[in-house]
């Protein structure tokens, strides 16, 4: 699903966040990547979709090498993926509903589609009497709830997710990764970038370490390099 | 993934594109149009500064295009009054008649016999009975000539005066209406001017437009991010601002025609009162059919314009991260 061989990346400002990064996350799997702040985790994150592009190595996503995805490829590449953020990136000035729809509006799908689609992912994330009101009555642990269901509504094969947990509660936090959980099993590729290592340990997944831009540990074996 | 991407090409037929297509061009024109009514102070403010912008430039015209109807019914009244020495016969004037007609930028000629002439000035200067006593007629026979004013430029005319005083045949030549080559010029350098006041805010209106969707674009940043991230083509996040300028525009164009309507209706009765004075039956000549949708069609195309332009520079800038 995601290959990187020897994946270096470097910043404007000549900061280098990767080096020579080689990792395999086979299709279906769900996966952790963690490590201390700065430790290059969402810049990982942000080559795979493509919000920043490496300068060294070779990146296969899907089948698709990553260098060869430009200008208006890049849109259509994206509709693979779903995104989910610490800070939601939710629109306040719309309803729950738009907000989950977004990505199938951009896809062009019909309104009686984009509803059945919008309602079944808000049933799954238990936010079924919400959808008429905005983000911004809602508490920290449901905003990220729509969005997870935004990430989730147009049925990508991809889900990357920065720091889905970050403001909120142990218990909260170990309710949004079921949730993940419950996608991966039904077939979504899940990469999720986080540093609550203790959450992660009892998820009991595939777990990937980077320090200083460095991978530490790839699956379950260190990297000694 | 890629099972489905294919299969999903596959499926894609011309008319699935162009319905999509289709929807998406109705939902970003309704999505702009909710967006203009969300802020409708800011919104009214840069339309109508468009509107004003489009309204002066119109008004020039109309105004010249009236001054115009007016001066054309004085075209045809600017003559040169050839007045003829007493001893020649009228055969002898008329075969001059003739000759003149032959002359460069000359419309046509017309004689006026002495005799005609005192019977005329009999009856309207009232002193009948006066030149009745009179033994001999005192008045000379006139040529009446009509210059074609629009190709005779001052020179010309100059020219045309001296080679009609040279005349052997001749004792006086007046020309009557010098001035009215005079407003004729005035109008031409007020064509220009409105002209370049055109273009001029015309340039205005891009400014105007452009400014308000680069603040509309900056507004919605985020949004645009997250369209970004989600798979938005350039195109989709572009459509509202687009039909945003292009809705600035067309309603511009509506308030400057209402505007100069509301200007129209408020000169009709000075003019009509200055009409009668000159016992005319001259009124104003509003803007047609025409000039309204030409009004919109401006006001629409410089808003898209504006708005293009705004888009190509701002939209592009803005990346998730």
């Amino acid at each position: 699903m995601i290959r990187f061989t020897d994946v270096s990346m470097q910043y404007g400002d000549g900061n280098e966040a990767l080096r020579k990064i080689n990792l395999y996350i086979e299709q279906g799997a769900m996966v952790y990547v963690t490590g201390r702040s700065g430790a290059g985790k969402s810049s990982l994150l942000r080559l795979i979709a493509l919000i920043e592009r490496h300068k060294r190595g070779q990146i296969i996503v899907n089948g698709q090498n990553l260098e060869r995805v430009t200008g208006r490829r890049i849109p259509l590449f994206r509709r693979n993926i779903g995104f989910m953020f610490q800070d939601h990136r939710l629109l306040y000035d719309r309803t729950v509903f738009d907000n989950i729809a977004l990505p199938l509006v951009i896809a062009g799908h019909r309104y009686q589609e984009i509803r059945k689609r919008v309602h079944a992912a808000l049933d799954k994330v238990s936010l079924l009497n919400k959808e008429k009101v905005s983000p911004i009555a809602l508490s920290g642990g449901e905003q990220q709830r729509v969005g997870i269901a935004r990430a989730v509504v147009h049925r990508p094969a991809l889900i990357l997710a920065d720091e889905p947990t970050g403001n909120l509660d142990p218990a909260l936090s170990w309710d949004i990764m079921k949730l993940f959980e419950q996608f991966n099993q039904v077939g979504v590729t899940v990469l999720i970038a986080s540093h609550d290592l203790d959450m992660i340990k009892k998820m009991n997944k595939s777990i990937i370490t980077l320090r200083e831009g460095k991978l530490l540990t790839h699956i379950g074996l260190t990297i000694n390099e | 993934m890629n099972k489905r991407t294919t299969s999903q090409n596959n499926g894609l037929n011309l008319k699935r594109v162009f319905k999509v297509w289709l929807m998406q061009h109705a939902q970003a024109c309704i999505y702009s149009i909710g967006q203009i009514f969300k802020s409708p102070v800011n919104s009214l403010l840069t339309t109508a500064v468009v509107g004003i912008s489009l309204a002066l430039p119109s008004g020039f015209y109309l105004l010249l295009d009236n001054c115009q109807r007016v001066a054309a019914g004085w075209d045809n009244s600017t003559q040169i009054s050839l007045f003829l020495k007493l001893n020649i016969d009228e055969e002898r004037a008329l075969s001059l008649a003739d000759e003149i007609r032959l002359f460069e930028g000359i419309a046509s000629v017309d004689y006026i016999s002495r005799d005609v002439a005192l019977e005329e000035y009999r009856q309207k200067s009232g002193f009948g009975d006066a030149i009745s006593a009179l033994q001999e007629n005192p008045l000379p026979s006139i040529l009446l000539i009509h210059p074609r004013i629009r190709s005779l430029s001052s020179q010309d005319s100059e020219k045309l005066m001296q080679q009609l005083r040279a005349l052997p045949e001749v004792d006086t030549a007046q020309f009557d209406r010098q001035w009215i080559q005079r407003l004729f010029a005035i109008i031409d350098i007020v064509q220009h001017v409105v002209i370049i006041l055109s273009i001029l805010l015309a340039i205005a209106v891009l400014l105007i437009v452009g400014n308000t969707i680069r603040l509309a674009i900056y507004n919605r940043r985020t949004e645009i991010e997250v369209n970004k991230l989600f798979g938005a083509t350039e195109a989709f996040i572009q459509r509202p601002f687009l039909y945003s300028g292009l809705f600035h525009g067309i309603g511009g164009g509506l308030i400057a025609w209402c505007l100069l309507s509301l200007s129209l209706l408020m000169l009709k009765a000075p003019v009509l009162r200055l009409a009668e004075l000159y016992s005319s039956d001259f009124s104003l000549h509003g803007l047609s059919y025409t000039g309204l949708l030409l009004l919109i069609a401006t006001g629409a195309s410089l808003g898209l314009v504006g708005s293009w332009v705004s888009v190509q520079r701002h939209i592009k800038a803005i990346e998730p991260n």
